[in-house]
């Protein structure tokens, strides 16, 4: 069996991997992260979002042995300490989840979005968000968490 | 009422886990030792099944069993039981037929069970799993209700001659029949409720666990109502004694009614941990899922509206075929019945109804409650045909409702269809929206939109509906084989912290911080010292859990009835320790005092006492401070409320987009505002996709042809708005919080507003109707052929 070797949540983890594991199954299997959430089969839901080097990735679609030496970063990781990221504190503030289950993969999108685009408008959250889905909030108050988080006012 | 609990928006306290990855959802559950289940399911819509030659895959690395249909019957397993029997107009008993866990002698539709391979990966397994062999002769399918009550179908049961399960009605059709003959005019319209996939973001999991030492069983499962599970479980299928049987549902990722049900997963889990003497676990893949989770809806529909020269509704007359898929999941029969009929009133004075509705048996998977459950159906049927009917008197489409509204002073109003409302404000409850929606001012919207090319429509749906289930001596007079009541505990610890166990279940309704909020206001207590446990049979007496907007009215009635309980043996231990008659004994923000004095106890001195009883009226009052309550609501309770919508629709596409939608509910008190909005937000974008997107499609011989998100429209972001919600309120007379429940609100008044728009947007085309979901495609071919897809 490959082995992989890579960088999770700021330390250095390797594990032995069938060449078919996905990089989620390794989160939730080999490495106890089971935060990261596996919600479909076609690469459509976002549950399981992740940073990979920096950019969100679904870690249902890409292989763990595609991620030898990369720097991963999953919800586990966001917070810092006891301090909620700004993103986490946003969904709280303005009730973005509700079962939760979606809501991981929701807020590593949300992060990436907001490094790519500091100040989108509504439409362009909308559109970033088109491949996480949530079927408890109705997006309303997803869209407002990330509008409050980014700094802008909520509409 | 204290401030400050009642009505605040109070943050979750769930949300600290769900945030940083530290929830507890069924496939995070590892326990040691395990094994993972891998189904094989049927390939086939309706075929016999021959031999089933489990060698190969038993010789595959990692496998440690392979179990069917015949290995469960031989060790006396029994079938997934039904829990509501519905009569036929004959009075005979619906056709009941068998569902064992694993199909037995025929499959009946693509995806049923038929074996279970168990290894030690679940790769193994899922690779094993090709390599059973299973004989299938394949027989013809029907996929059609009205296909299949047709001479000449395929038959899937012995037991159930022309796959018809009952055929029912309610009301007086010959009085009905009467109104009609004498109606000035008559709207008329055939519909299909579409069939949905309830895709809750978790996939259905199950772990069961079997101790060797103690004879135990432990069933951890995504479900809605884990004691029901373990009721129906352990008595029907298993045969094992409460006792024996544990069933926990930790965190789940939603529900909407698909995880209410005893699924054969669970029984097959919880069997096989047994005989391989491991833990194992299954998690549904996602496309599994589309073919095991019950589906929702699935009605075809003939109405007639019976009016007078006013508008005035005289009568309503319903004909109904409702689709039961290949098996009765657990509360199948009742949804196209005692909660779709029953609610044939809505929100108006039409005095003569009569409904009669099939339920028939198909080659797809079994169809069950999805939220709202025959609310949705009856709702979309109604305000489709009062929408007709102002085309057919020329009234403007709100002008004809507020003619029909039951007034304000109407209450308490029997409907002809057996409901009793207690209390509501329909026309008020209609300007608010009106208002908040800008109705007279859409006008210079729609040009705006025509100016840039677009068509525009408006549409209104007025609702109420039944829930906050349910009087069980009701239900059960209609055919529930289960009761209704809910169970809540309140547990008050030596030194004053709080637990409350509840049998309602949270799977994102916020539960745990709603009911602290309602036991904080009752026993004046800070939140912070209040746990709320659900989800653990081994940890709660006894519950029905969540689904028909109930927790707050029936699981939250129940808490308070414990509260009661712990305030009354509070007072005789306040007036032991105050040296005061039990009359004198007031209690007020968390202290029981002497009338009329500063003299108090607060209620973490009366705990310290009750459980180190040393200055205590010990002859007359035990130790300990925990009361159990069981509270059986006296009637449903009847939210009701108006929404409009308005949708832009691109001719040259045929795309229709939501511009606005507005909500006015009256959910009864509300207890926090954040969640109650949340809850409609959810439910009215579940009833958008119902009404634009959402559609199970499967092809005459039987195959599931949307097998998966690819082939399934989810709402998504970035199709939809933001909504306007707001609350007109009245109170609910018969519990003591005054609540209604809003859980399923939003998928019930929605889909016939965003239809009701898109009809109005297409009048310049002559299009009267169009079917659910109004895809793209479909409106598109209304436009260019209006005379193709006009009506049914």
């Amino acid at each position: 069996m490959p082995s992989v070797a890579l960088t999770v949540n700021g330390r250095k983890v390797s594990a032995e991997v069938e060449p078919r594991t996905l990089l989620v199954q390794l989160l939730r299997e080999k490495l106890g992260l089971t935060g990261t959430h596996v919600g479909c089969d076609t690469s459509q839901c976002g549950a399981c979002v992740v940073h990979v080097d920096g950019t969100s990735i679904k870690s249902c679609t890409i292989l763990a042995v595609q991620c030898e030496g990369a720097d991963v970063l999953t919800i586990e990781g966001l917070a810092n300490g006891d301090k909620l990221h700004p993103m986490q504190e946003a969904f709280r503030e303005h009730h973005g989840l509700q079962c939760g289950f979606c809501t991981p993969g929701m807020v590593m999108s949300a992060v990436d979005l907001l490094k790519n685009n500091p100040k989108p408008s509504e439409r362009e959250i909308r559109e970033w968000l088109e491949g996480n889905i949530c079927r408890c909030t109705g997006y309303h108050n997803i869209v407002k968490a990330i509008q409050a988080a980014s700094g802008q006012p909520v509409s | 009422m204290a401030d400050g609990f009642i009505g605040a928006s109070v943050k979750r306290r769930e949300d600290a886990k769900f945030l940083t990855g530290r929830g507890n959802y069924t496939d995070d559950i590892n326990r040691p030792g395990q094994l993972h289940a891998y189904i094989v399911r049927s390939p086939h819509p309706h075929a016999t099944i021959g031999k089933i030659d489990a060698a190969k895959a038993l010789a595959q690395p990692g496998v440690v069993a392979v179990f069917t249909g015949a290995d469960m019957a031989a060790d006396g397993v029994g079938g997934l039981p039904c829990g509501w029997q519905i009569h036929s107009k004959d009075g005979s008993p619906m056709n009941e037929p068998p569902h064992p866990p694993l199909a037995t002698g025929k499959v009946r539709h693509v995806g049923d069970p038929v074996a279970v391979v168990i290894a030690e990966t679940l790769s193994q397994a899922k690779d094993a799993a090709e390599q059973v062999a299973v004989t299938y002769k394949e027989l013809p399918a029907v996929s059609e209700p009205a296909k299949a009550v047709a001479a000449g179908a395929p038959q899937l049961f012995d037991e159930a001659k022309g796959n018809l399960c009952y055929d029912w009605h309610l009301g007086d059709k010959a009085a009905v029949d009467a109104a009609f003959a004498k109606a000035a005019k008559v709207a008329k319209i055939d519909l299909v409720n579409n069939r949905l996939i309830p895709n809750a973001m978790e996939p259905r999991a199950a772990l069961g666990e079997f101790n060797r030492a103690t004879g135990e069983y432990t069933l951890y499962t995504t479900s809605q109502n884990p004691h029901v599970i373990r009721l129906l479980m352990g008595a029907y299928v298993l045969h094992l004694p409460e006792a024996k049987l544990r069933v926990i549902a930790p965190d789940v990722g939603g529900g909407f009614g698909s995880k209410i049900y005893h699924y054969a997963e669970e029984a097959i889990v919880t069997w096989t941990s047994a005989k391989v003497n491991r833990p194992v676990k299954w998690t549904a893949e996602r496309s599994e899922s589309f073919m095991s989770d019950a589906h929702g809806r699935d009605h075809v529909t003939h109405g007639e509206l019976a009016l007078d020269k006013d508008g005035k509704f005289l009568a309503l007359r319903v004909s109904t075929i409702a689709n039961m898929g290949a098996y009765l999941s657990t509360f199948a029969p009742a949804v196209p019945t005692y909660l779709y009929a029953t609610l044939l009133a809505g929100v108006y004075t039409t005095p003569l109804i009569y409904c009669e509705v099939k339920a028939v048996f198909t080659n797809t998977v079994p169809v069950d409650a999805y939220r709202g459950a025959g609310r949705p159906e009856a709702t979309y049927l109604l305000e489709r045909l009062v929408d007709i009917a102002a085309k057919e008197t020329g009234l403007d489409r709100a002008e004809i409702r507020k003619r029909n509204f039951i007034p304000k002073t109407a209450f308490p109003y029997q409907t002809p269809v057996a409901l009793q409302y207690d209390n509501g404000d329909y026309p008020g409850c209609f300007e608010s929206a009106l208002k908040a929606a800008d109705y007279s001012g859409y006008a210079a919207r729609k040009a705006t939109s025509e100016k840039a090319g677009k068509l525009r429509g408006i549409g209104i749906s007025t609702y109420i509906e039944a829930c906050g289930i349910a009087p069980s001596a009701v239900v059960g007079s209609l055919g529930a084989r289960a009761a209704l009541y809910e169970v809540g505990t309140v547990r008050v610890h030596p030194t004053g912290s709080i637990s409350v166990l509840t049998g309602a279940h949270s799977h994102g309704q916020g539960h745990e911080t709603t009911f602290a909020q309602v036991v904080a206001d009752a026993l004046g207590v800070p939140m912070e010292s209040i746990e709320v446990v659900h989800g653990d049979t081994g940890m709660i007496p006894f519950g029905l859990g969540t689904y028909g907007s109930r927790s707050l009215a029936v699981g939250g009635s129940a808490i308070l009835k414990a509260v009661d309980k712990i305030v009354a043996k509070s007072k005789k231990i306040a007036a032991h320790l105050l040296e005061a008659a039990e009359a004198d004994i007031e209690f007020k923000d968390g202290k029981f005092s002497v009338a009329g004095t500063d003299r108090a106890k607060t209620l973490g001195e009366i705990a310290l006492a009750a459980y180190v009883p040393h200055n205590y009226p010990i002859d007359t009052v035990e130790p300990g401070l925990d009361e159990t309550a069981f509270y059986d609501p006296k009637n449903f309770t009847f939210p009701s409320g108006a929404h409009i919508c308005e949708v832009e629709i691109d001719p040259q596409t045929g795309t229709v987009s939501v511009e606005k939608f507005t909500a006015v509910d009256d959910v009864g008190r509300v207890i926090n505002p954040m969640i109650v909005e949340g809850q409609v937000h959810g439910g009215v974008v579940q009833g958008i996709g119902q009404a634009l997107y959402e559609g199970c499609v499967y092809d005459a011989a039987g195959q599931l042809v949307t097998g998966s998100l690819m082939d399934y429209c989810m709402p998504r972001a970035d199709n939809l708005p933001k909504f306007a919600v707001t609350q007109h309120t009245t109170l609910c007379t018969h519990n003591q919080l005054g609540v209604k429940g809003c859980g399923e609100v939003g998928a019930i008044g929605s889909p016939p507003a965003v239809i009701n728009a898109v009809i109005d947007a297409l009048a310049p085309y002559g299009v009267t109707h169009l079917d659910m979901p109004a895809t793209p495609e479909r409106v598109w071919r209304a436009i260019h052929s209006p005379r193709a897809s006009r009506a049914a």
